[in-house]
């Protein structure tokens, strides 16, 4: 054979065992890939002798397997990660039936429900167990015992409700924590330890806040769904092949049909047009309403807290004049926000758009209350430190009084009396305990209202309208009152503002953070439950925004709000003289000076004395959010450079689809 | 099982390995669920090539098919007939293509061939319809399905013949992310 002859020869061979390893790949019938298959076979056997034929096969074989079972690892891996998602099954029912827009609040609850776990974890680990375990116990000393006054009632039911008797005297609040500067053997130097919590469970809540923030801002971004081709990935891309369960393919169907929905009601938005100056009048005039209505709760709210003081004066109180303040608060938390949803209809947003007003505006609201409540509480205060004063000067006294009274009765002045009973020790009024009962009891009863709320209105409501729809003239469940529709906007805010309470109240309470634990956990359940038994889709059924930053936006103003008073009262207000573990300390950040002072070496002492001016400060954080601004800006300003080469080279076509051996062999269609 | 089946000769089982994504076990273990369907009319041994067809109705009973929306539309793609009824080397061809081993491209062109429900080598407005309805079963009202199908249509037809040729498909779907996943259902 000629040169020219074994090299096409030797070409064809070529393409025919390529064409051996590659026939998988070809969209034929398995009947025309066998034949095919076996005249390749046999070309090559003809002409290749006995060049290593087997050879190649099984070391292919071996690295099949191996990829196979890599992919299955991959595929294993996946699935326990999904599956040690807590209430992953649940939530993604609900968001089958009622959109993602009611599944964010979920999935919202639950990463508050992480977060909360946290902290509870740091403050029982590093508080209240060492006190626990290495601190005196009950009964040992003054601040740990119940007064003798209060123990014929201290575990009255009535009492301990109200956070009093045993309760108060226990590890949940600030009081029965001792001053000692260091516990048991491993000198573990718990009121150091209980400062830095707090601040910690501040620093700890805002990076998450932030980084989940970032992350999400990472994900698109924006409120509309910006691909190119929603509607036809929807279409061609939505039914999992992998469904092998009817009821999973239920689910399945009821959230791909919800999925259409909420991408026609987003693409009839788009489509609408209409009178563009009727439409800003009536935004307008709504807007107005609603700042004259909130302008009119906030004066409402001032002349009844001004009332409340005057009244604190008298003594002949009827039950509404004494309680008058909880009652309009809870009136106008009622009211307003049924209000303002009406007045926003003028408005006619988008789904999405209209709840993030509502959302601000119920915000505003709220804000009003906890003006209030802060108000009164720091009179509460003010006036038990006034009340200190006077204790303090009366227990010394006593004190005086007990050891006279010992060595008279034993005619001895030279031994020491025995300390006196703890129980009969008068004691001061200890007003950080008493914050935090404040803050207990708010979030107990709130916890309360928030169930009875969902029993009355959504449970009571459905059973009503199920059984009485029988017996009655109009259609109850087309007509008024019908089934209730899940309020996104009410729980987010219920959530967050409670995550504000849990905050500001923690560090005067440490076992506040274990109830909201507890509540968190319940409620996930029992709103799951309420949700599916007794709530119907919205009307509209809308898509939660991409990012769901508005919720954390809302969550980190409430955190600094939180962290205001709780700063105030570390760097400004004295602590009691007898309770918590910074009883006798002039303000409760000496600890960390005393710390400084007597457990680091000398230099430290000097370098953070120096590196405390604020003149050094100031223009070191200055500096640094600058950089961090421009370098943000750079990043986005890159972002979109990339994004916007993506589409030019998307719409050039670059990318080819065909593989050469489609193009090239003209069968490859079967007819 | 070892090397001593007598269902295959040694070159079919080498023959159907190459021809598709499968390992020997798997391509018994496929046999046997095959066999499983219909035991009296599926033989044990396959080395003459017996023709024994088996009909739809028991192809979309099995549990991996059963809850697909588009099991019957699958089933008529690939069996030889059109009709739903498939031979051995259809049922192998039918797993292999759905397989996770399968390319995207592969993947692509056959599920073209299942959305095409009147076989035309185009989905036209009819065959839009028919899948949406498939999918939520029918729970769309109508001026929905018609919106959603001409969007589709708006977004993904190139050259704007009112229809999706095979190019137009696979452009639209090679850039989806949900088409090509391992893990299940997520929504």
């Amino acid at each position: 054979m000629s040169e020219g002859e074994m090299a096409r020869l030797m070409e064809e061979v070529e393409e025919k065992k390529k064409l051996i390893a590659n026939i998988r790949t070809k969209p034929w019938r398995m009947q025309r890939r066998l034949v095919v298959l076996k005249e390749a076979q046999e070309f090559v056997d003809k002409f290749e002798g006995a060049l290593g034929k087997g050879k190649g096969r099984k070391w292919y074989a071996y690295k099949v397997m191996m990829m196979k079972k890599w992919i299955k690892f991959q595929r294993d891996f996946e699935n326990f990660r999904t599956a040690c998602i807590p209430w992953e099954r649940k939530i993604k029912e609900v968001e089958s039936h009622f959109g993602s827009s009611v599944a964010s609040y979920f999935i919202f609850l639950r990463w508050m429900y992480g977060m909360n776990l946290v902290l509870f974890g740091l403050t029982f680990g590093l508080v209240v167990i060492p006190e626990v375990l290495m601190g005196l116990p009950y009964g040992s000393i003054p601040r740990k015992t119940v007064p003798r006054a209060e123990q014929d009632t201290a575990q009255d039911y009535s009492v301990l409700m109200d956070f009093n008797g045993y309760c108060k005297y226990s590890v949940l609040f600030y009081g029965y924590y001792n001053d000692q500067r260091t516990v048991g053997l491993l000198k573990f130097r718990l009121p150091l330890s209980y400062l830095m919590v707090g601040i910690g469970s501040f620093g700890y809540s805002l990076m998450l806040v932030i980084r989940t923030m970032a992350k999400n801002a990472d994900v698109g971004g924006g409120d509309g769904e910006e691909g190119e081709f929603t509607f036809a990935w929807k279409m061609f891309t939505s039914w999992d092949y992998l469904i092998g369960n009817s009821e999973t393919a239920d689910n399945k169907y009821a959230s791909i049909t919800t999925s259409f929905k909420e991408s026609i009601v987003d693409e009839q938005e788009n489509q609408k047009d209409e009178n563009i100056h009727l439409r800003r009048f009536l935004r307008v005039l709504a807007n107005f309403l609603i700042t004259c209505s909130l302008g009119g709760s906030g004066y409402l709210i001032y002349f009844v807290v001004k009332r409340s003081q005057e009244f604190a004066n008298r003594t002949d109180l009827s039950w509404y004049e004494k309680n008058e303040l909880e009652i309009i608060m809870s009136l106008l938390g009622l009211v307003c926000p049924p209000l303002f949803e009406t007045i926003a209809e003028l408005e006619d947003y988008h789904p999405r758009i209209a709840l993030k007003w509502q959302l601000g505006r119920i915000f505003a609201l709220f804000l009003g209350n906890l003006y209030t409540f802060l108000f009164a509480l720091f009179d509460e205060v003010n006036t038990k430190l006034e009340e200190e004063e006077s204790i303090k000067n009366a227990s010394i006294w006593a004190l005086k009084e007990y050891y006279a009274n010992y060595s008279r009765m034993f005619n001895d002045t030279d031994t020491t009396p025995p300390p006196m009973n703890p129980a009969d020790v008068i004691r001061g009024p200890c007003w950080e305990t008493a914050v935090g009962i404040e803050f207990v009891k708010l979030t107990v009863s709130d916890i309360q209202v928030s169930y009875l709320t969902i029993l009355i209105m959504d449970f009571a409501r459905a059973v009503i309208v199920r059984f009485l729809n029988y017996c009655w003239c109009w259609d109850l469940e087309a007509g008024f009152p019908s089934y209730g529709e899940f309020d996104i906007s009410g729980n987010v805010l219920g959530l967050v503002f409670n995550q504000g309470m849990i905050w500001m109240g923690a560090f005067y309470a440490p076992g506040l953070v274990g109830i909201n634990v507890l509540r968190l956990l319940s409620s996930m359940y029992y709103q799951c439950w309420a949700v599916m038994a007794t709530n119907v889709p919205h009307e509209r059924v809308f898509k939660a925004s991409k990012s769901n930053n508005f919720y954390m936006g809302l969550l980190l103003l409430i955190l600094f709000l939180s962290l205001l008073p709780v700063v105030y009262t570390i760097m400004s207000l004295p602590p009691s003289f007898d309770c918590g573990p910074f009883s006798g300390k002039n303000k409760m950040y000496d600890v960390v000076m005393e710390t400084i002072d007597l457990d680091l070496p000398a230099f430290m002492g000097t370098l953070f004395s120096y590196a405390a001016n604020p003149g050094l400060i100031i223009p070191a954080v200055l500096l640094a959010i600058y950089y961090l601004n421009s370098t943000s800006e750079a990043y986005q300003n890159s972002n979109m450079e990339l994004k916007k080469k993506m589409q030019m080279v998307s719409r050039e076509g670059i990318f080819s689809i065909e593989t050469p051996e489609m193009r090239s062999d003209p069968g490859w269609m079967i007819r | 099982m070892g090397n001593k089946q007598t269902i295959f000769t040694a070159q079919q089982l080498d023959a159907y390995q190459d021809c598709t994504y499968f390992t020997r076990k798997e391509i018994l273990r496929l046999f046997y669920r095959y066999r499983d369907l219909a035991p009296q009319l599926v033989p044990l041994d396959y080395t003459n090539h017996p023709d024994v067809k088996l009909p739809y109705e028991l192809i979309g009973s099995m549990p991996e098919l059963k809850d697909n929306p588009f099991r019957q539309r699958i089933a008529e793609v690939f069996s030889e007939d059109g009709q739903g009824n498939m031979t051995l080397n259809d049922f192998l061809d039918m797993f292999s293509v759905l397989s996770e081993m399968a390319p995207r491209d592969l993947k692509a062109y056959y599920a073209f061939k299942i959305y095409d429900f009147n076989d035309d080598d185009f989905i036209c407005k009819s065959d839009l319809e028919k899948t949406l309805n498939k999918l939520t079963r029918n729970e769309l009202t109508e001026d929905e399905v018609r919106m959603v199908c001409e969007k589709v249509i708006d977004e993904a037809d190139l050259d704007n013949d009112g229809r999706l040729s095979l190019e137009d498909f696979q452009h639209m779907i090679v850039r989806a992310p949900d088409f090509l996943r391992y893990r299940n259902s997520d929504t």
